[in-house]
């Protein structure tokens, strides 16, 4: 059981590829990190991986079967920047149930009170709006989660918040997790393995 | 006023003060439902100083006012701010005018993020900026001898925005505030999302300054990077400084820093403890009528929550804190 990204390559201009034959795969209830330097290509690969880019040579299996591109998708990309990925617009409510009915057991573990759920994303901090975001992307039918600097943007006490009741979600529903981050401390911290991304991708980048 | 006179005994012999803030606070008036307006306290009673040769970090979490204090320096707050309190800048009090006159010249702003940068204007032009009549050459001049220094080749001068890297476009911010020749340095959040390299090369950046006589302002949410270059240490909590610490206090389990929070934050790091407290910083809209920390700490006694506590200076620093001696 896992994720697989099998020679994948993608760029925007045709001689100037930012991945080039990259493989890496993720096994159910592994914690992976995932280290390389700024503008590698890192960002690029989780969302290929969740099904958010797609003109791309390369194959990606979840289980062994093809991604379907119907339905709920059972890897799910939590982003650096929360208030990038909500609608402005949308009450917290509104954006939190959007994909599917998060269970209320999901908001009690990640703190997440009542009386958020009627504001507005502007009137919540960024600590706050990514556990909505994680609230979110952690439905029943997840399988494999790519926390893309999650908490880069956090302070130190939201930081472990956070980790703590992701890890404890994952062990106990059994989900993989892909954790990229430049925080090597943090890394060490979380993960039973960690690949560098240069080991993986052989394009050089300026 | 107490707070001054303890705020000045921890500066360093030799140094001296370049900017000075004491009670500080600053609220937004908004329109609440209909003509009724609320007012939005966001900062209050801050009071910090940045000295000549100095590094001071302020850290603290999203949301706890860390930017605005910067933008209320620079006095580039939106129209409906209301900002009490004195700031002083070499001696001297920053009026709105002041302030104007100044920014840019003595006190340079690095942002955050490269949206700061025009993205329809080449580099140069904007790490120059307006120059003065017959001096366009000698600015040039700098100008490549600063890209030089900071290793950015001759063809990013004549680059847009989009074409650069994240790393390179944080030395070009920067040497857009060293171009300046300020005295002042105010950096805002100017490390996260880079590498350990990249990062380390920014943080130079901010020790050569310092180390040339400037007094450089580093916010940030990132406690190690703080620790790596800074003098002092201010932490931020809620719109308020809690303590001012030294750099060598933090060590072991925190057993020097004097207030709960920035004990709570240093074993929260993942190299510590990796150890969480519970809740959250209260939102600004909640009125807290004791210390703002009450409700997560662990010391909290009857008489925390009646009155914020006052500046005592304990060990070299000073923190904000009834249970400190």
């Amino acid at each position: 059981m896992c994720l697989k990204g099998e020679n994948i390559s993608f760029g925007y201009k045709r001689n100037n590829l930012i991945l080039n034959d990259v493989s890496i795969s993720l096994d159910r209830g592994k914690v992976l990190g995932l280290i390389g330097d700024s503008g590698s290509g890192k960002s690029t690969l989780c969302k290929i991986l969740a099904g958010y880019e797609n003109n791309y040579q390369g194959k990606v299996s979840i289980d062994g079967k093809e991604v379907l591109t119907k339905g709920y998708n059972p890897v799910q990309l939590v982003f650096q920047h929360p208030e990038k990925a909500v609608n402005p617009k949308w009450k917290m409510k509104d954006i939190l149930n959007e994909g599917s009915n998060v269970s209320q057991d999901i908001l009690d573990s990640f703190g997440i009170k009542k009386s958020w759920l009627n504001r507005w994303p502007n009137e919540l901090s960024g600590g706050e709006l990514q556990r909505f975001a994680l609230a979110r992307a952690l439905g029943s039918e997840t399988r494999y989660l790519i926390a893309d600097e999650i908490t880069t943007m956090l302070d130190a006490i939201t930081q472990a918040q956070i980790w703590n009741m992701v890890l404890d979600i994952v062990k106990e529903r059994n989900i993989g997790v892909l954790v990229v981050s430049h925080e090597k401390n943090l890394i060490k911290k979380l993960c039973h393995d960690v690949v560098y991304f240069k080991d993986i991708n052989s394009v050089r980048h300026y | 006023m107490e707070n001054k006179t303890e705020i000045n005994a921890k500066g360093k012999k030799g140094t001296e003060a370049l900017l000075k803030v004491e009670d500080l606070s600053l609220s937004f008036i908004q329109y609440a439902s209909g003509l009724r307006q609320t007012e939005l306290k966001v900062i209050c009673n801050l009071s910090i100083q940045a000295n000549r040769g100095e590094i001071l970090a302020v850290v603290g979490s999203s949301g706890s006012g860390k930017s605005l204090l910067a933008h209320a320096i620079l006095g580039i707050l939106p129209s409906n701010a209301k900002l009490d309190g004195k700031i002083e800048y070499d001696g001297q009090e920053l009026t709105q005018k002041n302030k104007e006159d100044l920014r840019g010249k003595e006190i340079a702003l690095v942002p955050q993020s490269v949206t700061y940068l025009d993205p329809l204007m080449k580099i140069s032009n904007q790490v120059i900026g307006a120059v003065e009549e017959g001096k366009e050459g000698l600015m040039k001049k700098l100008q490549r001898e600063i890209f030089q220094k900071y290793d950015l080749k001759p063809d990013v001068e004549r680059m847009f925005p989009h074409e650069l890297s994240g790393g390179m476009a944080r030395r070009v911010l920067v040497s857009t505030a060293v171009m300046s020749s300020a005295k002042l340095i105010i950096a805002d959040e100017p490390t996260p999302g880079l590498d350990e390299k990249t990062l380390n090369e920014t943080l130079s950046y901010f020790k050569d300054m310092a180390n040339k006589g400037c007094a450089v302002m580093l916010i940030t949410h990132d406690i190690e990077a703080a620790l790596k270059i800074s003098d002092k240490i201010a932490v931020f909590y809620a719109g308020t400084v809690l303590e001012v610490a030294n750099v060598k206090d933090f060590k072991n389990d925190g057993e020097n820093l004097r207030h709960p929070y920035t004990r709570a934050l240093w074993n929260a790091l993942p190299q510590n403890k990796f150890q969480a407290i519970k809740g959250h910083q209260p939102m600004q809209d909640e009125v807290v009528d004791g210390c703002i920390f009450y409700e997560r700490c662990s010391k909290k006694n009857e008489l925390c929550s009646k009155g914020i506590p006052q500046f005592k200076k304990v060990n070299g620093g000073v923190v904000r804190c009834n249970n400190v001696s």
